[in-house]
């Protein structure tokens, strides 16, 4: 501890009581967290929430995939077929996907990152969850009394004419939530910009919170556009209204238009959380410096702006002008470079670390290969004749699940196990979390890379019945889903198991450097006892890293073993004695 | 500017207990603010795309359909909502200044600017359903669909056929008729019109709620205004809501084909 | 077990667009290689406790920056062009001698017309091997999508509005045809066949009016004209411009200025227009006294089908020079194969009467 120099007023360095007043133990009442306005509270509400819409998500998935086994399934009708994977589409993008890292990890730790008691708006922050709520139940309502068969997309003028599904609910659930989005990410800004703790400058900022800083900017601006062009859809069906509908002179291209300056903008809010915490695991666990740290944080800011150039790119195909489609496809070419810049900056941070391979490093390489596949393969349907061939077809669908899955799922996994210590002040077990790091990346590539060669094939997505010729890789892709799903269920039962059996946290388990792991697990509820004042640059792993080399592994504390129930007012001895055993791993 | 004019004296203010300091309580208020009213600027921003697309898509039928608004009551909440603007500012300035009756009487007068507009815009919008100009099933156009004035068989024709329109009978939908054609350009216009001015009136209606709030909060001398920091955002507010009039005015109102 | 990895390959864009996928996937393997190669080998080096050289570590290198943003930027660039040759062909002006296809998509099925030989079907498509065809396409409710994945061919099929697409199917074969925009319920059943058919088989084919049912031996030039002539189009747009209206001789792919000021060239979406809603975009110097006819199949109204016959009989009074190229091309064709030479030369002289 001795060499975290930030907070020199604060707890953890000597004794400690597993009993100590934080943020989870002060009160136990439900009002207490119903009414929180503790962004760290919130944060665990989020999760819960999510956690929940990620499970219907994914039953719907598992609908689909059962449907996909067979060429012409019977199993399910070909409205239920539509109805799955538009719930499946619609839950995963605007209930788990957009508001995981951000409303969870992030609003958990943003506000600890920069030295701060809360965000500048607590309650606002509650608001946001509670639209969020009303979104979620709302929507899960429409689908399980009807369902909405429009897909994610809505297209016009399938959603506003055509479609007699339950589109206006849905919508309605979606719009609410865009605003529980949009009240998250005007906090964030705020928070980033006048929150800083005392010399904490911009490029101290560990890259997570520029992660968040970039994503909150695209939430701003995109998330309105969306709100309100699906608000339109919505006057269309009720008051028969004439925007969209061609039947009226209304055109259907500007609907995709306008719904994909946001939609695409919208990827990179899944996916740039996830950049900013693989930066943080890569840099702990290889106990070195973020390799070229401006670069990272300004491809960050890159993607965020070129990323709001890019949308017509979905549109090649479309009717849109052959000129436009080509400026399209040239920037998108662009926006490939910053994301090649953070691969390649992670991949050079662990040259000459002391690389220590734990679950979220293990999650946090499955990442970055995965992203790298899900982004080079974006090149192919950026390609503007390639595109032609593979748009709309389950390529398309490979490759976002690369993305959305690979990328934003493995990374919201990877900060899980990176910072669950820190949330519960309970340790997970470690071998279970790297057998389930390893069969979701198997079960993952099983599922989607036969994708790609179905879509080269041309497999169309969105198909319910399909020729027999492509029933292997769907059989293949369908297999791997279910050990795909084992994947997921075993941290989902090992994170349970730890909330009253795990391991009790100490304040840094993993010997990381950041404002978070200078306080104790779980943290009370106003963070720092006193303001830190921060006076070295993030990632400022140097002494450690030469003390690990030197056979120095005392800033490594040990996880208290859990014993019995009565065990809790036993203080903690210092940390140091346990860490022989770490050496040797 | 305003950070100068306060002085603490004059306007103790309470500390939240995640700030540190005054001034980045109430910086974080204003950043605070002002990034919630970009997030509004983008939402009005996709309908005023959706208008200038059109508008060059069908540049008659838009002209002639705007013709059918009246310019002189846009005008009358032009001003109205110019001079609640400026009554705004002076009830901040008043708030800061500590001159309590004066910001009483200055947000009362926005307030009633705000109520006298929504009063003309309910005056537009009752001629507006009266001709079933609203769209939806029942709207219709009155005037001959000619761009020029009374033409032969079309003009005669018109008067009767643009009905509602009748679904069903074919197998196209109805609304592909030239004359429904004609008739569903000008519904769009009015769609992109009752939603841009109808989302401008929900604002304005929000608007009233949160300066009646703030006028009652200090009437009763509420703690919560003692500072002059609730005042200044709800006027950050009232200005955006006049900027949108702005912009709405001319683009809907005047501007007729390029 | 069927383990199929590529579509079979039919148009003159297969290869090209083949070759630009086999580069990238290359690519990505390479790029894929380096990356998993550096983790691996970094991570298990370099893993806690081994005992190898970690002298001079770096945290920051802008040579190595630039050079891995400036390497995949070239590799981007270079794609991107090649990748543009070949769309601006599939959605660029088609040869003149491509002869033009109809497709109407409603839910959920397809519907074709073959201009130069009249013959509707339904959710099939006969094409001759190595003759250009342009396909002109519009929806009747909501957007399909026109996929013929061996064609390596996509475009989506808009209401109210014409899309075209142009292709030369290179190769005999039986290809599947999908709808690739998701248009509800039967969405994915919403399929078909395009069959590419040697010169004899296909003029066979033609010669039986193509499947029974839907076959109709007229051209759509042939039945435009009629309903040219049912509709009364001819009284105001005869040979020669009167009071009424203009003359359509000529008026295909020229340039006219509307009476609101507008200039704009006379193409299939114009006429479209100008049938259906004639106030809409009325020529400058013309009274507006047409009516137009609304899409429909009642009294006084125009199938989207009829429509496109009309705009194809209106184009074929195009430019004179175009009409005796079609010609000149349709007499090439006919001794090219003579089975079917009677039945081509009278459709040439039709042509050419008008």
């Amino acid at each position: 501890m001795s060499s975290i120099p930030l907070n020199p007023g604060a707890i953890g360095t000597g004794g400690r009581t597993r009993a100590r007043e934080n943020y989870l133990n002060i009160k136990h009442t439900v009002s207490s967290w119903l009414l929180t306005a503790d962004h760290k509270r919130i944060a665990v509400l989020y999760m819960i929430s999510i956690s929940v819409m990620f499970l219907f998500g994914g039953v719907a998935a598992a609908g689909i995939r059962i449907a996909l086994v067979r060429p012409h399934d019977t199993f399910f009708s070909s409205e239920t077929y539509n109805k799955l994977f538009s719930a499946h589409g619609i839950i995963m993008v605007f209930f788990f996907l957009v508001p995981s890292i951000p409303a969870t990890l992030g609003n958990f730790l943003l506000p600890i990152m920069i030295g701060a008691r809360d965000l500048a708006f607590p309650r606002l922050n509650l608001l946001s969850w509670y639209l969020y709520m009303f979104g979620a139940v709302l929507v899960m309502g429409a689908i399980m009394f009807g369902g909405i068969d429009t897909g994610w997309t809505f297209y016009e003028p399938y959603s506003s004419v055509y479609s007699n599904t339950n589109v206006v609910a849905v919508i309605v659930g979606v719009f609410i939530a865009g605003f529980s989005s949009i009240a998250t990410g005007i906090n964030f800004l705020v928070t980033v910009h006048k929150m800083r703790a005392p010399g904490l400058t911009w490029f101290r900022l560990p890259l997570f919170v520029w992660a968040m800083y970039a994503t909150s900017i695209i939430i701003v601006l995109g998330t309105p556009v969306v709100a309100i062009t699906l608000l339109m859809v919505v006057l269309e069906r009720v008051f028969g209204v004439c925007v969209f509908n061609p039947a009226c002179g209304g055109d259907p291209i500007l609907f995709e238009h306008l719904f994909w300056f946001y939609s695409h903008p919208a990827v990179y809010i899944m996916i740039l959380p996830s950049m900013g915490i693989i930066s943080e695991v890569i840099a702990c666990f290889a106990r070195k410096r973020i390799f070229g740290y401006e670069f990272v944080a300004f491809s960050s800011m890159a993607i965020a702006l070129l990323g709001f150039l890019v949308w017509g790119h979905h549109m090649f195909v479309t009717g849109e002008s052959m000129y436009s489609g080509m400026v399209f496809s040239l920037i998108t070419f662009l926006i490939a470079v910053p994301s090649a810049i953070k691969v390649f900056n992670w991949s050079a941070t662990l040259y000459k670390g002391n690389v220590w391979l734990t679950s979220p490093l293990i999650f946090a390489i499955g990442f970055i290969l995965l992203f790298t596949i899900g982004g080079l393969t974006g090149l192919f349907l950026a390609s503007l004749a390639v595109d032609v061939h593979l748009n709309m077809t389950y390529f398309v669908v490979a490759h976002f699940h690369y993305v959305m899955v690979g990328g934003a799922i493995f990374g919201y996994m990877a900060g899980l196990h990176f910072w669950w210590p820190k949330i519960t002040g309970r340790m997970y077990p470690e071998g279970w979390a790297m057998l389930s790091a390893f069969i979701m990346f198997i079960g993952f590539n099983l599922t989607f890379f036969p994708q790609f060669i179905l879509g080269f094939d041309g497999m169309p997505r969105r198909y319910h019945f399909y020729p027999p010729e492509f029933q292997m890789w769907n059989i293949l892709s369908s297999a791997g889903s279910s050990v795909l799903a084992v994947g997921m269920v075993i941290p989902g039962i090992y994170f349970l198991w730890s909330l009253k059996y795990g391991a009790f946290a100490p304040n840094n388990p993993w010997g990381a450097k950041g404002l978070e792991w200078t306080i104790q697990s779980p943290p009370p509820s106003h963070n720092f006892d006193t303001v830190p004042i921060v006076t070295e640059d993030a990632y400022a792993y140097e002494a450690i890293y030469a003390a690990e080399l030197a056979g120095d592994y005392s800033h490594v504390e040990a996880p208290i073993p859990y014993l019995s129930t009565t065990d809790k007012q036993v203080s903690v001895e210092s940390p140091a004695s346990p860490n022989s055993s770490e050496e040797r791993k | 500017m305003s950070l100068e004019l306060q002085h603490p004296a004059v306007a103790p203010q309470r500390l939240s207990h995640q700030f540190e300091q005054i001034d980045q309580q109430n910086d974080s208020y204003i950043v605070g603010m002002w990034t919630f009213l970009v997030t509004e600027i983008m939402f009005f921003g996709a309908l005023f795309v959706a208008l200038t697309v059109y508008r060059s898509v069908y540049p008659d039928a838009f002209e002639q359909a705007h013709n059918a608004l009246n310019v002189w009551l846009g005008l009358t909440n032009t001003f109205i909502l110019l001079t609640s603007s400026f009554t705004a500012a002076m009830a901040v300035r008043s708030k800061m200044l500590g001159q309590r009756a004066l910001t009483l009487v200055f947000l009362g007068f926005t307030i009633l600017c705000a109520f006298g507009f929504l009063g003309v815009k309910y005056v537009e919008y009752s001629a507006e359903f009266r001709e079933h100009h609203f769209p939806g099933p029942n709207f219709q156009w009155s005037q001959t669909v000619s761009s020029a004035p009374a033409q032969g068989d079309l003009a005669a024709n018109s008067q009767v056929a643009l009905g509602a329109p009748k679904v069903g009978v074919n197998e196209f939908p109805a609304s592909y008729q030239p004359q429904q054609l004609e008739l569903h350009k000008r519904e769009l216009f009015f769609s992109l019109y009752f939603v841009m001015t109808g989302l401008h009136a929900f604002h304005v209606i929000i608007g009233i709620c949160t300066l009646s709030t703030l006028w009652l909060l200090i009437y009763f001398k509420h703690p919560v205004v003692d500072d002059y920091m609730p005042v200044e955002l709800a006027g950050l507010y009232w200005h955006f809501v006049d900027i949108v009039w702005i912009f709405l005015y001319p683009l809907v109102y005047l501007i007729g084909k390029q | 077990m069927n383990f199929p990895i590529m579509p079979q390959t039919a148009s003159n864009y297969a290869v090209s667009i083949d070759d630009i996928y086999f580069t990238l996937v290359t690519l990505t393997v390479i790029f894929t290689g380096i990356v998993t190669l550096m983790l691996l080998v970094f991570s298990v080096r370099y893993r806690r406790g081994s005992r190898v050289s970690r002298k001079n570590p770096s945290t920051g290198n802008l040579y190595m920056e630039l050079t891995w943003s400036i390497i995949p930027m070239l590799l981007g660039l270079w794609i991107y062009g090649w990748s543009a040759i070949p769309y601006s062909r599939i959605y660029g002006d088609p040869p003149a001698n491509a002869s033009e296809i109809f497709l109407i998509g409603k839910r959920w099925m397809w519907h074709f017309q073959h201009a130069n030989s009249g013959i509707r079907e339904n959710n099939e498509l006969h094409l001759e091997v190595g003759k250009p065809v342009k396909v002109t396409m519009i929806s009747q409710d909501v957007i399909h999508g026109f996929y013929v994945p061996a064609l390596r061919l996509k475009r989506d099929c808009l209401p109210g509005r014409y899309n075209t697409v142009w292709f030369r199917p290179n190769k005999v074969g039986k290809y599947y045809l999908f709808c690739s925009e998701y248009c509800g319920t039967n969405h994915s059943e919403m399929t078909g066949y395009v069959y590419v058919m040697s010169p004899q088989d296909y003029a066979q084919w033609k010669a039986n009016g193509g499947s029974e049912h839907l076959a109709k031996t007229e051209t759509t030039v042939e039945i435009g004209h009629d309903l040219f002539e049912k509709y009364g189009c001819v009284q105001c747009h005869g040979d020669q411009d009167n009071v009424h209206g203009p003359t359509m001789n000529g008026i295909y792919g020229s340039t006219v200025r509307l009476a609101n000021g507008q200039t704009l060239t006379v193409d299939d979406n114009f006429l479209r227009t100008a049938i259906i809603n004639p106030q809409a975009q009325r020529i400058a110097g013309w009274p507006g006294v047409m009516s137009g006819f609304p899409v429909g199949s009642g009294d006084g109204q125009i199938s989207e089908e009829n429509l496109l016959d009309l705009i194809s009989y209106i184009k074929s009074l195009g430019n004179v020079q175009q009409v005796d190229t079609a010609a000149a091309q349709k007499v090439t064709a006919k001794s090219a194969t003579v089975r079917t030479s009677s039945h081509n030369a009278s459709q040439a002289t039709k042509g050419q009467s008008r």
